[in-house]
């Protein structure tokens, strides 16, 4: 058994989890609360700190409600845990644990930083440096809906079992998106490994990024096109995924009451909380590594400050990513919720058109718009602008597809008017 | 019959079919929003004395009593005149229609050598207990003696339920003078 690479598995295992993540999620709720505060000219929660006036002190120190988040936990746990008497009880206690583990379970392949050195030698700063990173994370992202869906169907009530039906819906209508938007990505790096996706980032500027490093040809520029297309389509599905505005149909709390949670109480209520958050911040820190550089500083900061004569990495530098990485996933937490407390929730037929029409065969024309680009040096020119044509002609023969099997709304006279 | 007007969907130009520009506009309003308020700069801050962090009154350090309005229900007290006389003649029509049944009160006769003895009745006991009671202010339009009101007081607050029963000093105590006529005092009548 090597046991120092148990040890060290582990100790990643309890530190990203439980020192990174956990914290993050419970501090992102307080950030939710605080956020849309602010965006609706309101306060937030603002009071919750340090009680000193229980033990004698003159004034309570507030600490602008920084522990909120502890009073939440305390309450749930201390909440009695109310079981309805109709429900299925098996699928309902397993519903918010399915829910919660498989948004951790995805923790696992994401690249927190370079490395560390630990008595001399290098540790990865990654749990599990799988081969097939991003179909990992698609693969068990996935599951999640499983505990979405039993929790609305165990619930034995209308609403959270409306609920549970919208999520399985929605999440089926965008995975394919979701999958397809990230191949024009995976054929620029031509590697599935997200460290090494990073580390090629790190030397090669950022995808969405590319003003420093090497190779910086006409090309690279021209495939900014599909990336951002990609990027785009990638996080709306993301957005989708992790069941968020404007997505966010499956809990709507002004059409189904609390959608598929109605039924729960207490910390298991706080657990799809949880794992709400936790999907959220995991959808973050892959649209992070893939198109932001991951725990890269970029700009050519890495070459600089970080790395050494011989060309490794300086003893600090893990750290310095660690903190590079998680500043870049809160960044785009905060820019998840601003999107929330802005846009209004789609109608239900506008995410499925959304997800089936559009995205569908956008990401689908972006995979050979970026393969034409990538091919066209080896293609020549002759046969790029051929294929280029063939491929505009091919959407605008989906275009007109569409929009004869579905033709625009027109007005129908009211029977009254007759 | 209703007249029907018929209303022409607009048409749409391409970059309002695309979606993303109007996403835009709608970030850039909420990010507006955010920035003013974290700058202690919210629209309307001034209304309610906020910190200017939005326009919510911070409430225990700003209270709501220069701004209560007049017809405020808060909670019921009863009233002596400016004799000092109690108001109540224990007629407990106040009992009777509270929909909580947050009133008790045990009624007594005034003793013959009282000065106000006409008036033959007044409490001896009178509780109202605030856990039940729900500011309907039926007590006081149903008062004939005009001896229990509604005060502007609305924080009431006790670490216990016992402590939570306003008793008939508190009552007085909250309620104060009222001065004003009620027929029935009246000697003459």
């Amino acid at each position: 058994m090597p046991w120092p690479f148990l040890i060290a598995t582990a100790a990643k295992i309890i530190g990203f989890t439980f020192v990174i993540i956990l914290p993050l999620i419970a501090y992102s709720t307080y950030a939710e609360r605080r956020i849309s505060a602010i965006i609706q000219d309101r306060v937030g929660p603002n009071r919750v700190g340090i009680p000193l006036t229980l033990f004698g002190g003159s004034k309570d120190l507030p600490f602008f409600g920084l522990l909120q988040p502890v009073a939440d936990g305390l309450k749930g746990l201390f909440k009695e845990d109310l079981t309805p008497a109709h429900v299925r009880k098996v699928f309902y206690w397993m519903a918010p644990a399915l829910t919660l583990v498989p948004s951790l379970v995805t923790l696992c392949v994401i690249p927190f930083g370079s490395e560390l050195r630990i008595f001399g030698h290098p540790v990865k700063l990654v749990i599990a440096d799988l081969g097939v990173g991003p179909l990992f994370i698609f693969a068990i992202a996935s599951l999640s809906v499983y505990g979405i869906a039993l929790g609305g169907w165990s619930s034995n009530s209308k609403y959270p079992y409306f609920g549970g039906v919208r999520s399985c819906a929605q999440m089926i209508s965008y995975e394919i998106a979701l999958g397809l938007s990230i191949i024009p990505v995976l054929m620029v790096f031509g590697m599935l490994n997200l460290s090494d996706i990073v580390s090629y980032q790190a030397e090669h500027g950022w995808l969405l990024a590319p003003f420093w490093g090497e190779g910086l040809t006409w090309q690279r520029w021209l495939l900014l096109l599909p990336l951002g297309i990609s990027f785009l389509v990638f996080t709306t599905s993301v957005f989708a995924e992790t069941n968020r505005m404007p997505f966010d149909l499956p809990e709507c709390e002004t059409e189904l009451v609390g959608g598929y949670h109605t039924e729960y109480s207490s910390m298991k209520f706080a657990l799809f909380f949880m794992g709400e958050y936790a999907a959220m911040i995991v959808g973050s820190a892959l649209v992070v590594t893939v198109f932001f550089g991951g725990w890269s500083l970029g700009f050519g900061l890495d070459e600089a400050l970080l790395r050494n004569a011989a060309g490794e990495w300086r003893s600090f530098a893990g750290l310095a990513h660690l903190g590079a990485f998680v500043a870049k996933i809160v960044a785009f937490v905060i820019f998840f919720m601003w999107v929330r407390w802005t846009l209004p929730r789609f109608r239900y037929d506008q995410l499925m058109k959304l997800g089936w029409v559009f995205f569908f065969e956008l990401a689908l024309f972006n995979i050979f718009l970026a393969a034409f680009i990538i091919a066209a040096p080896s293609l020549g020119w002759p046969r790029t602008v051929i294929g280029l044509g063939v491929l505009a002609a091919l959407v605008f023969a989906a275009i007109a597809v569409t929009r004869s099997v579905e033709p625009p709304a027109r007005h129908r006279p009211h029977p009254s008017s007759r | 019959m209703a007249t029907v007007k018929k209303v022409q969907r607009p048409s749409l130009t391409l970059a309002e079919k695309l979606y993303l520009p109007a996403i835009f506009k709608g970030l850039l309003v909420t990010l507006g929003h955010a920035l003013r308020s974290l700058r202690g700069k919210t629209r309307g801050r001034g209304a309610l004395e906020s910190s200017g962090l939005g326009i919510t009154m911070q409430y225990p350090e700003n209270k709501w009593d220069q701004r209560l309005p007049d017809y405020h229900r808060g909670v019921p007290a009863l009233v002596t005149d400016e004799l000092g006389r109690e108001r109540c003649v224990a007629c407990q029509l106040c009992e009777f229609i509270c929909p909580p049944r947050a009133i008790s009160m045990k009624p007594g006769a005034l003793p013959p050598d009282d000065p106000w003895a006409k008036v033959e009745k007044a409490p001896v006991e009178f509780d109202i207990d605030m856990i039940r009671c729900i500011y309907c202010g039926l007590c006081e339009e149903v008062c004939p003696e005009q001896a229990i009101f509604l005060r502007p007081d609305y924080s009431v607050t006790g670490t216990s339920r016992a402590g939570m029963i306003h008793d008939k000093k508190m009552l007085y105590e909250i309620g104060g003078v009222r001065v004003g006529l009620v027929n029935k005092w009246n000697e003459l009548k």
